[in-house]
Order: structure tokens, then C-alpha cells, then sequence
């Protein structure tokens, strides 16, 4: 019987199986922000277990409410610091250094083809990009992530999903991942792990491919898979030069975790995407989706560029190239939060920073802040919010505010027109 | 093993959030006890009012792919501080169904057309559950109705609930 990616990387990395359909797996890689792991530390503590199963393997960041607001905050800030600093968790981004979760550890290689990796955060997925099997978890599973090293889970089964045509001018990743989780809803892919496959994806770079991870969860699912190949491996290279000769090498060996050909799935889905149209979601939920010109004229009262989602560099040259030339709407307030520094600093060179700023944007250090409503760019009761990022939950951005999800391309080009209004502004 | 017998609190509604359970504005709370007062307070339901409809339930009855969205175990704290400490749905998100076995809590997953059944009988009432845990029953009833059904765990839930959670659960196997 042929394998699946996640029932082969089950396969090397399973320690038990308390029953039948539940695995328990060693972790290659535990990851950790200041929301969820503070509690889990302060629970250590208290049990007499302030220890951690290899301080190689966890990776920590303050990333969703950086600066620090207020003394709550900054308590949580400094109990992940100082366990980091007695754990002796060479991996900690502090302020200076930090950026948003899924966006900075990509960054620096933590995510790898064959990986099990958990965080206390939903949107763990996006490190399937990399063809890792990365779920979001609780914060009691991360405790014992942190101190054992190993976590339960469902025997995985797998929806491919097989991306055709060609992408228009002015749709991208986030049209597609809009368009899947408007296929599958909500709960369509739960318990599953989704595999991303397809002329559409082997054509896109890693950030494209992490943004359609990023929201596999936003359907239900455990993760979402890429299949490594040479764009995985390009990007991976500094990281693991020394371990492969060459980058040939390193695919070869990267390979061992694609499907069989005779895998066995639940579901296998054909999208083509060659006469896809931009996206946006409407009401509450992130299977609400309809096509940016079917929404046409929405008012707005804010504009969100940032986030795990897409808060990358080339997120943010997409949204430059709208913006170039143009002016924030009188009628809203725009805010770019990039998603890391290493975003930033590019941004900066690239003169994107200046087309942001000479649009009119607000221009924010990285952080999650305001994609849950936490800081920097809380909605007022009532307000209209056109964001990049992956969930438009009643009250998410701020109580009795309403989120529009769309692309950077379409989020730029609402700024500018000050209501929603199609891509086609966007000259790629 | 905790308590799971008393008042029900019916949702009608399908994909309840986390962030509606507990808004992200209360994830800087570092204790499970201050999501207390915080607890469905942005729940999107016709008259819904979570400081008079939470007091005294024990149980939540709901529809299907409860507690989706955000990976926060304060939402089963929230509800666990409340009292509430068993949700019976359709289905669950997987995050949310795991930190309420990893908390000793349970997730109970029903039939539709069971879930339709309990809502048509007992929403609306002071209806009240009880769980006999070693036949995996549970009976839901009101001064003139009762439902009675069998649902399933497995083993490995089921011990989750009985030792208090996956902490406990972990440090007597790896």
C-alpha cells in the first residue's frame, strides 16, 4: 500500500500508538511565542519540571504583541525571556530581532522536509510549505512538546488537492487558498492534512507556497503540505550546505518524502485556477468568499497589510507596485506591519518602505498586533477593515469590527480607491 | 475525574469560534482563572447574553465544527472556569477537541440528526445531562422528556479523562 507525505513522516517519527488511529510522534522542532508558552513555562515551574527536552530544538519568539503595551504584556514578555535565558535557548527573538512566528522561522531554516513541528498556534501549518508535517497545538501539548519532546495526534488522512491552469495578472496565492477554503469550507479538511500539488504550485515561490499553507487550518486542517523541490531546496540552501554536497544531493534526499504513486487518499480535488478572479471574504467566516468585483464599492475604513499570511517581501513589492504613484484614500487609514525585520530592511533598500509611506501608510515594526485584534490597528465598533491576513471572525481585528481577507494587490488597490475594489490596478 | 451532570446550555449555531469563546484581548492574562468574567462574551447568537446565560450550566450542546479558528487552550479554560467542563456537538476543530481531553475535559461528537433531536426536545428548557462515564452513556432530560444515548471515546481519550488530562497522562508513559 503506497504512503501519503504525513503517513510516511508518521511512519519515522512514531513512538506509540495508544490505540487504534492515534500516533503519538517524536517533535524535530518545538515552537514557542510569548501568548501561549507562558502558561506552559509557569505550569512547569509549578510541577517541579522547569526543563526542556533539547534546547536545540525550540525556537522562541515575542511576536504578538511587541513592544510590550502594557504590564501584562510585558510579564508575558519577560517570563519567555527568562525561560529562554535558563533553558539556554540559543534560538530567542527578542525585540530587534523579532517578527511575526511563521514568517521569521522559515526565515531561518527551522522548517524542513521530514519535520514534525508544533506551536501553540493555529497557523503552524504554514511551515508545510516546506513539506514538514506542522500543526497547531494547545498550549498542554506544548508543555509537554517542550518537556518530552513528543505529541498525539490522529493517524492523518490526506486530500490532494491539484492545482491547474494559469494564474491572470493580479491573482495570487491567497485567491487560491480563498478559493480552496470556499470549496471545502470550514471544516472540510478536519483532521486532515492537505497536500498542495500541481503546475500552479511548482510554479510558485516559498513565500506563495507558505501563504496557501499558512491557511490550510482556516479549512480545518492539521497542515498543509508542499512537495520539496529545487525552489525548496534553493531556499533552504544556507542553512544546509553543510549537510549535502550539493543541492541535487539535498532533493534526492528530500524526495524520500513525496507520495507513492498508489498513496491512498479521502479526497482528491481538481481546481483549475486559469479564469480565477481576485478574492475577498464577506461575513464571518473564511469559506465566505466572493469575487473582489462582487463586493466592489464595500466601504472601508482601514486598510491591513501584514501578517503570517502575507507579510513577506514579495507581498509587499506586489502591494508597492499598486501603490507607486498613489495616494491613500482620504477615507481610510492604511497600516503595513512587515513581517519581519529582515522584511523590513529589504523593504527599505527596495524603496517599498517610501512607496508605503508616501501613499500615506502607517508603517509598524513586525508584529501579529491587529490580525487578532491585539495592537497597532485595533477596529473600532462598527469599522470596515480590508486586511492581508487569514481570519475574519466576528470581532477578530476589535470588537463589532468587520475584515475583509483579499491580497496584498487588492488590499493596495482598496487603499487607494478607499473602498473595495478589483486588482487591476496591479501592472505584473 | 471531573464533573460532567448539570444544567445545559443550548448554542445554535454551527463554526463557534475561539475567539468567540475568549477574545484574544485576554490572552495576556497569565492565569486560567481571570478568563472567567471573559467567557462567550463575543458570541455571535440572537440574544445571547453570556453573563445571564452561563450561570449555573455545567454542559454545552452545539452544532457542528465547535471551538474552530484559534489554537488557544483559554477557550476550554474559559469554559472550565465556568463550570463547563463537556461540550456534546456534531463535530469539533481539531485543536479545540484535543485541549479538552488534554485538560480532562470531554468533547462528545453526536449524529446530526441526534444533535436535531436534542435541540427540538430540550432547547428552550431547563434541561439537565448526566454522564455515566463507564457505559458511555449520556441521558439528557427536562420535567417531561429524556434522551438517552451511547457515544464513543476509545481508549486513549477515555484515559485522558480519567487520569485528568495528557500532562498526567504522559508522565506515567514516556
Amino acid at each position: 500500500m503506497g504512503k501519503t507525505v504525513a503517513e510516511k513522516i508518521f511512519d519515522a517519527h512514531r513512538i506509540d500508538r495508544p490505540q487504534e488511529g492515534i500516533e503519538v510522534l517524536s517533535i524535530d522542532a518545538v515552537f514557542c511565542h510569548e501568548i501561549t508558552t507562558p502558561i506552559a513555562i509557569n505550569d512547569l515551574v509549578s510541577r517541579g519540571k522547569d526543563r526542556v527536552f533539547d534546547n536545540t530544538k525550540i525556537k522562541a519568539v515575542i511576536d504578538h504583541v511587541t513592544p510590550a503595551k502594557d504590564s501584562k504584556t510585558a510579564e508575558q514578555g519577560k517570563t519567555i525571556r527568562e525561560w529562554a535565558k535558563r533553558q539556554n535557548i540559543k534560538d530567542f527573538f527578542d525585540i530587534g530581532k523579532n517578527g511575526v512566528c511563521h514568517a521569521i522561522f522559515p526565515e531561518h531554516g527551522f522548517a524542513r522536509p521530514g519535520y514534525t513541528i508544533i506551536m501553540g498556534d493555529s497557523h503552524t501549518c504554514t511551515h508545510g510549505a516546506f513539506c514538514a508535517f506542522a500543526a497547531g497545538v494547545g498550549t498542554t501539548d506544548l508543555e509537554v512538546g517542550i518537556l518530552k519532546g513528543v505529541c498525539a495526534f490522529k493517524s492523518p488522512e490526506t486530500i490532494k488537492i491539484n492545482i491547474t491552469g494559469k494564474l491572470q495578472s493580479g491573482v495570487f496565492a491567497k485567491d487560491v487558498i480563498l478559493e480552496v477554503i470556499r470549496q471545502l469550507t470550514t471544516n472540510g479538511a478536519t483532521d486532515c492534512v492537505i497536500e498542495f500539488t500541481g503546475e500552479v504550485v511548482d510554479a510558485m515561490s516559498m513565500e506563495s507556497r507558505l501563504t496557501l499553507s499558512n491557511m490550510a487550518v482556516e479549512a480545518g486542517a492539521t497542515s498543509g503540505i508542499c512537495y520539496p523541490d529545487m525552489t525548496t531546496v534553493e531556499y533552504l540552501w544556507p542553512f544546509i550546505q553543510d549537510e549535502f554536497k550539493t543541492k541535487e544531493e539535498a532533493l534526492a534526499s528530500y524526495k524520500q518524502w513525496l507520495p507513492d504513486a498508489d498513496a491512498t487518499y479521502k479526497k482528491v480535488m481538481n481546481i483549475d485556477v486559469t479564469n480565477l478572479e481576485p478574492l475577498a471574504t464577506f461575513g464571518y467566516k473564511p469559506d465566505q468568499v466572493k469575487t473582489i468585483k462582487e463586493l466592489e464599492g464595500t466601504r472601508l475604513d482601514q486598510i491591513y497589510i501584514g501578517s503570517c499570511t502575507n507579510g513577506r517581501i514579495e507581498d509587499l513589492r506586489v502591494a508597492a507596485k499598486v501603490l507607486e504613484g498613489n495616494k491613500l484614500s482620504p477615507d481610510v487609514r492604511g497600516i503595513l506591519a512587515p513581517a519581519t525585520p529582515k522584511v523590513y530592511s529589504q523593504a527599505l533598500a527596495e524603496g517599498i518602505i517610501k512607496i508605503f509611506m508616501d501613499a500615506g501608510f502607517c508603517v509598524t515594526n513586525p508584529t501579529c498586533g491587529a490580525c487578532l485584534g491585539m495592537s497597532n490597528g485595533v477596529l473600532a465598533s462598527g469599522e470596515v477593515c480590508a486586511a492581508t491576513t487569514n481570519r475574519n471572525f466576528n470581532g477578530r481585528m476589535g470588537k463589532g469590527g468587520t475584515i475583509h481577507l483579499m491580497s496584498p494587490a487588492s488590499a493596495a488597490a482598496s487603499a487607494i480607491a478607499g473602498k473595495i475594489t478589483n486588482s487591476k490596478l496591479y501592472k505584473g | 475525574m471531573k464533573n460532567f451532570n448539570g444544567k445545559i446550555l443550548f448554542l445554535d449555531r454551527s463554526d463557534i469560534n475561539t475567539d468567540e469563546i475568549i477574545p484574544a484581548k485576554y490572552l495576556t492574562e497569565l492565569t486560567k482563572e481571570a478568563l472567567k468574567p471573559y467567557c462567550l462574551e463575543d458570541l455571535k447568537l440572537d440574544s445571547f447574553d453570556s453573563k445571564k446565560d452561563l450561570a449555573e450550566k455545567t454542559a454545552i450542546v452545539t452544532r457542528e465544527n465547535f471551538g474552530c479558528g484559534s489554537s488557544r487552550e483559554h477557550a476550554p479554560w474559559a469554559l472550565e472556569e465556568n463550570g463547563i467542563n463537556i461540550v456534546i456537538a456534531t463535530n469539533f476543530a481539531r485543536i479545540f477537541r484535543q485541549n479538552m481531553f488534554n485538560n480532562g475535559m470531554m468533547a462528545i461528537e453526536l449524529p446530526a440528526e441526534q444533535i436535531d433531536e436534542i435541540f427540538k426536545k430540550f432547547a428552550g428548557t431547563d434541561a439537565t445531562l448526566a454522564v455515566d462515564f463507564d457505559k458511555s452513556e449520556i441521558k439528557i432530560s427536562n420535567n417531561k422528556d429524556s434522551f438517552t444515548t451511547n457515544y464513543t471515546l476509545g481508549l486513549f481519550y477515555s484515559d485522558l479523562v480519567k487520569v485528568g488530562g495528557w500532562i498526567d497522562y504522559v508522565d506515567t508513559k514516556y
